[in-house]
């Protein structure tokens, strides 16, 4: 008795990359703030369809990583292949119109806007209709604004936020407001997401229901993940490969029990006893 | 096909059972709304002729999945049209569908699944199809699961399981191969009859397992026209279903009411959002149980803090009018030209809009019921111009046992019978009803049955209670555990206890009466409240003992023992168990300490027991005691608390009926 929507997002077409191929990859990036080296000389790829897991240490370079994948800093070497076009380095909106979306560590909201406005800014590069023809707002802007609704209102009821769909974000508790980030994200319909530790702060319910909808996304919504995390046991329960930087350097890249009993993890985690 | 539905409606003219109303109700109300549901933020509207077609589709689905007449059915979820719908369709078949709290664990789940022998669950999404997977083992009978909401089982294994659509796809597709398909379904549906079991609902019992209590076509009918009648229910109201689907007052109300009266019934969003859905639609009819009305006043209140210095005066100024004068508006009685025009520029001001606020800007009628209600709270809602009202009822009853009638509303009863009850009282004070919506049976339960239901139809409640002056009943406490003072009163320690609750002052008390000469009581204050008024009048402590034994917070509790017993005084059947003798106690009663118990129930024989030496000293006439007890703090360490307490003596007052209590009078 439900109207004519179903569970799954409209996104035909998609590129032709088929599951398991590599989605993007990276060869030997290096990135430096002047002396200080964030990422030296680091390679992996990321497969169509995966979870992959960025670990390490504090100041290991992981958010600088994602920064260099989605065009925000601009390595001085290394080649990065996206949807197998090779670039020196990404363009913030050429990586958000090529479908990567990504959240932050430090929620990056819009804090005086609803919910429903937070998400609906993630589909700003879908709307094709000019300023002028919104200005009017009447006939073929509104036609398209109700479509993209729709996405949206999808969006709200798989991240189970429609109590505090009219509500400001900056009155949300932080758990909600990363949840109000995923969902910016994903009105993006974005293949590849970069989740930027999201679920720093989260209490244990908040954190399994947070791996609960990353499960589902990654299986009906047909996006392959990129994922900065502490907590290891998420990082072990969710994802399909891992890789571990230290001081900017790639130690290990594996799957989950290889990384947690590679010999330079443990000891870039714990220290060595000499 | 409306001809053969009207035919066919015409040709059974006596509606006896819920699907038969169905069609009635959409050969008459035909594009009238019977459901909306909201859904990606939009409320869905379905006709009276779409939830038919809905319906029909879904049953001819079930009965290809080989659904037979006395099957049942299980039913788990929020409230969802789809679910409702599920309803009609099973007993429109001949089955018996059996609702589950849809936040029972899944081994309560499994023993009601297994113990009704339901062969097909309809359940509503993913969590609850887990639930029943998880004791799949167990549930011998059980051959499919049908699911609404899709999200997240796209990967499990279909073999016994469906969806909601492809089932209804299913009888759809028979619908065009089959052109007798249609007919075939109303002829089953004439087929049943008033007295064919229409639906199980398994109660929560407080001991022991659920029981699945049986009700008739009949039962439902009847009952579901009664109530509508009483309070003048038809096509014009709407209700919101938001209780749950399980529980037989969210049956009667959503489901057979609805029918019997082709109301529309809304189903909210999510249950976060119900205040809000509940604010857009503006149901004209709407029941709750006391805490969702006191919730809805704390949010008013604590809002109202915030507001600013002219908004909060007008508030508080209009709110004493509404005291003053409101309740009478409502109830029809002679009030003053300046009263009058103060409270309609009130209600223009202040009442409107927060009831706008609250979601009742159209209710007629709204309806509490399940625990005592405070009398302040009670009046508020009524003086804001809610018609709020109590019944008392009970699943075996198909709900509706007393009920208020407009203009005879008082905080202290449940009501009068309602339309063809009967009541009468037993020896022990026990209530007994009989009526048309008087249970079958329990399932499977003979003993059960026997003990509740005596061979000429009378049902016992289990509740003792009493018929005031003005033909109400008073319900004063579970039946076993209602005692007698020596002087043959009837001692009901649980009356007592939620009367004095009633007072802000007091957290917690426990009533001593039974085979004394009279009652006695343990009172526990309230820190927030007497925190609060310890604050504002300089008045400095240390802790919660010290606070408790506070010469000015006796004396402030001693008043409100005064007055209680001057209620009390007034009524003849609890003037006896006047409070004579009381003391506070150090501590708050925890269930760490086993005082109560993990639903904040007093355990009052347990507690007996633990402050053996304070109850002696309460009924040795001493005018102080000492107490030293172990107690077990929040973090699971042990310690004392030793001190000694006062006991404050009572004055009581006669009785006001006609009959003098002379022990009662000093």
């Amino acid at each position: 008795m439900k109207a004519d929507v179903g569970a799954k997002p409209v996104t035909p077409g998609r590129g032709a990359i088929a599951a398991g191929d590599v989605l993007l990859s990276l060869e030997h990036v290096s990135l430096a703030f002047g002396g200080v080296k964030a990422l030296r000389d680091v390679s992996f790829d990321i497969r169509k369809g995966e979870i992959r897991a960025i670990i390490g240490p504090n100041g290991a370079g992981k958010t600088s990583m994602l920064n260099v994948i989605n065009g925000f800093y601009h390595p001085q070497e290394g080649v990065i292949t996206f949807k197998g076009q090779r670039r020196r380095d990404m363009r913030p909106y050429i990586a958000a119109s090529q479908g990567i979306a990504r959240t932050f560590q430090n929620v990056a909201l819009f804090k005086g806007m609803s919910t429903l406005d937070n998400i609906m800014t993630g589909r700003t590069l879908k709307m094709r209709r000019g300023f002028l023809t919104q200005a009017v707002y009447w006939g073929p802007s509104q036609r398209e604004e109700i479509q993209h609704r729709l996405v949206v209102e999808r969006i709200i009821d798989f991240l189970e936020i429609k109590h505090i769909r009219k509500t400001p974000v900056g009155k949300l508790p932080y758990g909600l407001q990363k949840r109000v980030e995923l969902g910016r994200a994903l009105a993006m319909e974005p293949e590849l997401l970069l989740l930027d530790e999201p679920m720093a702060g989260m209490n244990l319910e908040e954190k399994q229901d947070m791996s609960r909808f990353i499960l589902t996304v990654k299986d009906t919504y047909d996006t392959t993940i990129a994922l900065i995390e502490h907590d290891m046991s998420v990082v072990m329960d969710l994802s399909d490969r891992v890789v571990v930087l230290n001081y900017g350097a790639k130690i290990a890249d594996g799957t989950p029990a290889q990384v947690q009993n590679n010999e330079a993890v443990i000891e870039a985690y714990l220290g060595v006893s000499h | 096909m409306n001809a053969s539905v009207t035919a066919s409606a015409g040709a059974d003219a006596k509606l006896d059972t819920v699907p038969k109303l169905l069609l009635r109700n959409a050969a008459q109300h035909t594009d009238r709304p019977a459901m909306r549901h909201k859904d990606f933020g939009i409320w869905q509207t379905w006709t009276w002729r779409q939830l038919r077609d809905e319906v029909r589709a879904f049953a001819i689905g079930l009965r290809k999945l080989g659904l037979e007449r006395g099957d049942a059915v299980a039913i788990i979820g929020d409230n969802r049209p789809r679910l409702y719908a599920t309803f009609a369709a099973v007993q429109s078949l001949g089955g018996i569908p059996v609702p589950v709290y849809q936040d029972s664990v899944a081994d309560e789940m499994a023993y009601v699944l297994e113990h009704s022998e339901a062969k097909i669950a309809v359940v509503q999404d993913q969590e609850q199809v887990d639930k029943v997977v998880s004791v799949i083992d167990r549930l011998k009978k059980l051959q499919r699961i049908i699911y609404d909401e899709e999200r997240g089982l796209a990967s499990y294994d279909h073999k016994n399981l469906s969806s909601f659509d492809q089932v209804q796809t299913l009888g759809r597709e028979e619908m065009e191969a089959n052109s007798g398909a249609e007919g075939w379904w109303l002829d089953e549906i004439a087929q049943g009859k008033g007295s064919d079991v229409s639906v199980m609902l398994y109660t929560s019992g407080t001991t022991g397992r659920p029981k699945g209590v049986m009700l008739t076509h009949a039962n439902i009918v009847v009952s579901a026209e009664n109530g509508n009648r009483f309070d003048n229910f038809g096509p014009d109201d709407l209700l919101l279903a938001y209780l749950p689907m399980a529980w037989v007052g969210d049956h009667i109300f959503s489901y057979g009411q609805a029918y019997a009266g082709a109301m529309c019934v809304c189903c909210p969003e999510s249950p976060e959002t119900i205040v809000e859905d509940r604010r857009e639609i503006g149901p004209t009819y709407f029941f709750a149980p006391p805490r969702v009305f006191e919730n809805l006043l704390t949010q008013i209140m604590v809002r109202m803090e915030d507001a600013g210095w002219v908004k909060k005066h007008m508030f508080d100024y209009f709110l004493a009018v509404a005291r003053r004068c409101g309740e009478q508006i409502l109830n029809g009685k002679p009030v003053g030209a300046g009263d009058r025009l103060l409270y309609g520029l009130g209600d223009l001001l202040v009442y409107a809009p927060l009831r706008n606020r609250m979601g009742f800007s159209r209710t007629r009628v709204a309806y509490t019921a399940g625990e005592a209600i405070g009398p302040e709270l009670f009046s508020f809602y009524r003086s804001l111009g809610v018609n709020l009202k109590q019944l008392y009822g009970q699943t075996e009853a198909s709900v509706y046992i007393t009920m208020q009638p407009d203009g005879e509303v008082y905080s202290d009863t449940v009501g009068k019978p309602g339309p063809d009850v009967e009541i009468k009282i037993a020896d022990s004070g026990e209530v007994l009803y009989r009526s048309p919506g008087v249970f079958l049976k329990y399932y499977k339960n003979d003993e059960a049955t026997a003990a509740t239901k005596t061979p000429e139809g009378w049902v016992h409640t289990g509740d003792a209670g009493f018929l005031d002056q003005r033909g109400h009943l008073k319900i004063i406490d579970r039946a076993k555990d209602v005692g007698r003072l020596v002087s043959g009163g009837l001692f009901a320690p649980k009356y007592l206890e939620n009367r004095i609750k009633f007072f802000p002052e007091v957290r917690e008390a426990v009533a001593f009466g039974q085979g004394h000469d009279y009652v006695t009581m343990l009172v526990n204050i309230d820190l927030t409240s007497v925190g609060n008024w310890a604050e504002r009048n300089n008045v400095s402590y240390a802790s919660y003992q010290e606070l408790s034994g506070h010469p000015q917070v006796l004396e402030m509790i001693r008043k409100r023992v005064d007055e209680l017993n001057k209620v009390l005084a007034e009524e003849p059947q609890m003037a006896a168990s006047q409070i004579r003798r009381f003391l506070i106690l150090p501590k708050e009663l925890d269930a760490d300490d086993g005082e109560l118990t993990r639903t904040q129930k007093v355990r009052r024989s347990f507690i007996a027991d633990r402050y053996a030496p304070l109850v002696k000293a309460l009924y040795d006439g001493s005018k102080d005691c000492r107490l030293a007890i172990e107690v077990t703090f929040e973090d699971g360490r042990k310690g004392m608390i030793e001190g000694n307490m006062r006991i404050v003596d009572m004055q009581t007052y006669p009785s006001r009926s006609a009959e003098p209590l002379r022990e009662a009078a000093e």
